[in-house]
């Protein structure tokens, strides 16, 4: 893929007018209705608020997003979700990478390790949600009773940190496969001169990662990294919505939980609007970043 | 069987053009070889005959018929691509067939005429085969083979041996004339490679920067070269250029040059740079006094001079090629 | 929903898989076993959850009630699936599974449907606002569906499409992501094949059934293990606009066997529901694996 898509051309072209645009019509028709339409909407949307009875909009211009950027909730909800991303894509990446250089170590036996490892990316994140909260059940969960046998007594449904602890576990946990799959193959396009090569030099095993292997991984751990910033922004919604509906007081409250929340539950469409409009930002930002990379790669 | 002519065939990109005017008349059954360098513009003029791009003026005719502005597959053409352009997804008789499928033909009929072709062709075992399965050579005569069943009034040829390594080169490039001339079928054969053709060709049109320098049968193109461009282009090693004391700039081919003995003697003095024996003859690389190297072409049993030697060179003025 | 389309333009760095390679150098003796204890601690934390809650589908409330409970299977199986499978809590689980059956089959064959016929459009013809076309596919892969939750919501609701398929698949497959993608590929299809089937006097859609299509084969698959689990694991969206219990599918469903109050939940047929819903998406994911890494992995040359 190149930087203006467009730039690349097939040399043989059919003729016809009607037909392409008999092609393109369904998808044109569907994104515009149950696409663009209410992405337009969205953003009219934050620019105003509905009167008290809901009859009529007022037209509030910024009014709602410098409410917003004002509220010590939505601020803490940024703050919640920087944290749970944070979190998120490093222990799942972190997990992956381990077990993606063990495999990666194998000469035989790799295949299975990788047919079992994909399981959970087959999983949803709200059963992923479901599987973690019953063992952590406050009342029946196995994982609680061992600790409280330990002396420890977990309970999530009033610990800040637990709550955080388990939905960041459970996000990582479904995301795991699809970094080990990334990072694996990362691994194996290295090609294995470069490697011999070090060990003749006499690197050892650790020293070869570091000083080989990592950075020759760099492409991909940067593409994960983005992709799984955009993960826990955006698809860890089922894993909240069950484990905890972002308490304890709004403890685990991302940003997506937000949107939902007051737009659903509280029915502040405007607020949720202009919610809305500033997710939108941040996912043009890392989509344009994730592209810019991509473009770079590509040309190297 | 058909006659094919250019008339005036323009063609440009924007605003830059890229074929300056072709005319030929192509007769029937004649096997001609459009050579040139890369970007002289053959692939583009050969890629309009087949439709495949528009003409930008004058007239391209199959026997007789204007046919600027039909579809490829009106023009009664079957072409060989260059990278064989073999479907890969359906078997070899699949790929054969599908032209004639599209046109309707009998089942029957399309099964005798692409087993008469891989006959031909000796592919008939490989009919079940997908391309993927098959060598260079094999795609080669498949690629042939589509062309044939089509029983084409004129085939085109894009640059179809270049994949193939040189020795099957050689042999493709004789059995590929020898089924033109079976079938007698006119033939545009496009390609850079001036042996191929020397080899092939009824007559040849050797194209540089989008014009056509010279139209005509191989060794009258090589022993009259139209330019500088053709005389350097067509024959290898290529034709020797110098300045002749006074007479200004004249090309000699290597085979035209002899070595005289001794410092001083012949038309020209030169240093032997090196010698490259290769049995039946021996190219001589000779150095002149103002550094220009020159090839001659002797005998494989002539003697060869010592690396160093001054020698002069001698020639038959019938031989100098002059240019503008 | 789960947000943002499963497949927006993660063409990564990277090769698919080799087969056999060694990308450490020989291991040996003690590292090797090693290298396997360090992968089985990794299944481990991989399984524990998933065989926890089969352990629990197939044992009897009472079990689970007074922890800890066994860590092995029970002989509750057969009563627990059934009383899922039949009558659930809310809505039989049967009935749910079908519901999300339709919605990931109609996500999966929708979009690559649509998807296939545009992408043939913009790559192989010219034609007045394909530029425009081109970068408003661009857009959609940079907006996820939660950023126009509400007012999607509200268009479905004013097609009366609340509470049915067409309402939970349309807006899922409304993004050009796929398009991208077989953009992509078809850019790799070599020039001259298209040449050839002119030639051969192939029509334009002749060529896109005969030729594009059949070498679309392992891309189009490849995307179907992508969507279908795309369009079968999503949440938030189902939870929106399927407010009748017989339109639920059982990744939302789940949720909804939760008593509200103080209650204590239902999990061995909690648990079975799980099991259920996890079933069909690994085994169309360990079933297509190659497919399924190649599309996820394979980069674009």
């Amino acid at each position: 893929m190149t930087g203006t898509p467009a730039a690349m051309d097939k040399r043989v072209t059919f003729k016809g007018l009607w037909l392409p645009l008999l092609l393109v019509l369904p998808q044109i028709v569907i994104t515009a209705v149950f696409f663009f339409y209410p992405a337009g909407q969205a953003i009219w949307q934050s620019l105003y608020i509905p009167d008290p009875f809901g009859l009529s909009m007022k037209f509030v211009g910024l009014g709602n997003f410098e409410y917003l950027l004002g509220d010590p909730y939505y601020r803490a909800s940024f703050l919640t979700t920087a944290v749970f991303s944070v979190l998120v894509t490093v222990v799942s990446m972190g997990v992956a990478l381990w077990l993606a250089v063990l495999a990666d170590r194998l000469i035989k036996g790799s295949g299975t390790y990788r047919t079992l490892l994909i399981w959970p990316y087959a999983v949803a994140p709200a059963v992923a949600g479901v599987l973690w909260l019953f063992m952590f059940n406050t009342r029946v969960g196995v994982v609680t009773w061992y600790l409280g046998v330990l002396g420890y007594d977990w309970n999530h449904v009033l610990n800040d940190n637990e709550a955080m602890g388990l939905v960041v576990i459970a996000s990582a946990w479904g995301r795991i496969s699809y970094n080990f799959l990334f990072f694996l193959a990362g691994l194996q396009s290295i090609p294995r001169s470069v490697i011999e090569a070090a060990a003749i030099d006499g690197a050892r095993f650790w020293t070869r990662f570091r000083t080989i292997v990592f950075p020759l991984l760099s492409p991909t751990t940067f593409f994960l990294l983005v992709v799984n910033v955009v993960y826990a922004f955006f698809e860890t919604f089922g894993v909240i919505h069950t484990i905890t509906s972002g308490g304890p007081q709004q403890a685990t409250t991302i940003l997506v939980y937000k949107v939902y929340a007051d737009g659903f539950v509280g029915q502040d469409l405007g607020s949720s609007a202009a919610q809305s409009v500033i997710l939108l930002a941040i996912v043009s930002v890392l989509t344009i970043i994730q592209f810019r990379f991509v473009e770079r790669r590509v040309h190297y | 069987m058909a006659t094919l002519s250019l008339r005036d065939v323009k063609k440009r990109f924007g605003k830059t053009e890229v074929i300056h005017g072709v005319n030929i008349d192509i007769e029937e059954g004649e096997f001609i070889v459009i050579v040139g360098p890369s970007g002289c513009g053959k692939s583009t003029l050969l890629r309009m005959v087949a439709g495949l791009e528009t003409v930008t003026s004058g007239e391209i005719a199959i026997d007789g018929a204007r046919v600027n502005e039909k579809e490829p597959m009106d023009r009664d053409i079957a072409m060989v691509f260059q990278n064989y352009a073999l479907y890969p997804h359906m078997s070899v008789f699949d790929n054969m067939a599908y032209g004639l499928k599209i046109a309707g033909t009998p089942k029957g009929e399309i099964a005798e005429r692409v087993e008469q072709a891989a006959d031909l062709l000796q592919i008939r075992d490989f009919l079940a085969r997908k391309p993927r399965e098959l060598s260079g050579g094999q795609r080669q005569r498949v690629a042939m083979g589509r062309a044939i069943v089509r029983k084409p009034a004129v085939f085109l040829f894009d640059e179809p041996l270049s994949n193939l390594d040189a020795k099957l080169r050689v042999q493709m490039r004789l059995e590929i004339r020898q089924l033109q001339r079976e079938l007698g079928v006119t033939s545009l054969y496009v390609t850079h490679d001036q042996v191929e053709a020397m080899t092939m060709a009824d007559r040849m049109i050797v194209m540089n920067a989008g014009h056509a320098d010279q139209i005509g049968a191989p060794l009258e193109v090589y022993s009259n070269p139209a330019t500088e461009f053709v005389a350097g282009f067509i024959g290898s090693p290529p034709t020797n250029f110098f300045e002749a004391g006074g007479r200004g700039r004249i090309g000699v081919r290597p085979e035209h040059l002899s070595i005289v003995e001794g410092a001083g003697a012949g038309q020209l003095g030169a240093t032997v740079a090196n010698a490259e024996p290769l049995g039946a003859e021996t190219l001589v690389h000779v150095r002149l006094e103002n550094g220009s190297l020159l090839t001659v072409r002797q005998d494989g049993a002539a003697p060869i001079p010592a690396e160093g030697t001054g020698i002069g060179l001698a020639w038959d003025g019938r031989h100098e090629m002059r240019f503008g | 929903m789960t947000g943002r389309d499963a497949l927006a333009a993660e063409t990564p760095p990277v090769k698919a898989p080799g087969a056999d390679h060694d990308g450490m150098v020989e291991r040996r003796g003690a590292g090797l076993w090693l290298t396997h204890l360090g992968l089985i601690v990794g299944l481990l934390f991989i399984f524990f959850p998933i065989w926890l809650a089969f352990v629990a589908s197939t044992i009897s409330q009472p079990e689970i009630a007074r922890p800890p409970m066994p860590l092995l299977p029970g002989d509750q199986f057969i009563e627990n699936y059934t009383r899922a499978l039949t009558s659930g809590i809310n809505a039989p689980v049967a009935l749910m599974l079908g519901n999300s059956l339709v919605m990931a089959l109609g996500i999966a064959f929708g979009k690559i449907a649509i998807s296939l016929l545009s992408a043939f459009a913009i790559v192989y013809f010219r034609f007045p606002g394909r530029q425009l076309f081109f970068w408003l596919i661009f857009l959609t892969l940079m907006l996820p569906v939660e950023v126009r939750i509400v007012p999607t919501y509200e268009v479905v609701a004013g097609f009366g499409m609340l509470n049915s398929y067409s309402g939970l698949i349309f807006p899922l497959i409304a993004s050009a992501t796929a398009t991208f993608l077989f953009r992509q590929f078809f850019m790799t299809v070599p020039d001259e094949l298209a040449e050839a089937a002119r030639v051969d006097g192939a029509r334009p859609m002749r060529f896109f059934f005969d030729i594009l299509l059949p070498m679309s084969r392992t891309n189009i698959a490849a995307l179907f293990v992508i969507l279908f689990i795309y369009g079968w694991n999503q949440y938030l969206w189902p939870l929106l606009i399927t407010t009748d219990p017989s339109m639920n599918t059982i990744v939302m469903g789940i949720k909804q066997m939760f008593p509200s109050g103080d209650d204590i939940a239902d999990w061995p047929v909690i648990m079975a529901t799980s099991i259920l819903a996890m079933i069909p998406p690994v085994i169309v994911v360990v079933g297509m694996q190659r497919l399924f890494i190649r599309g996820l992995v394979e980069s674009e040359k």
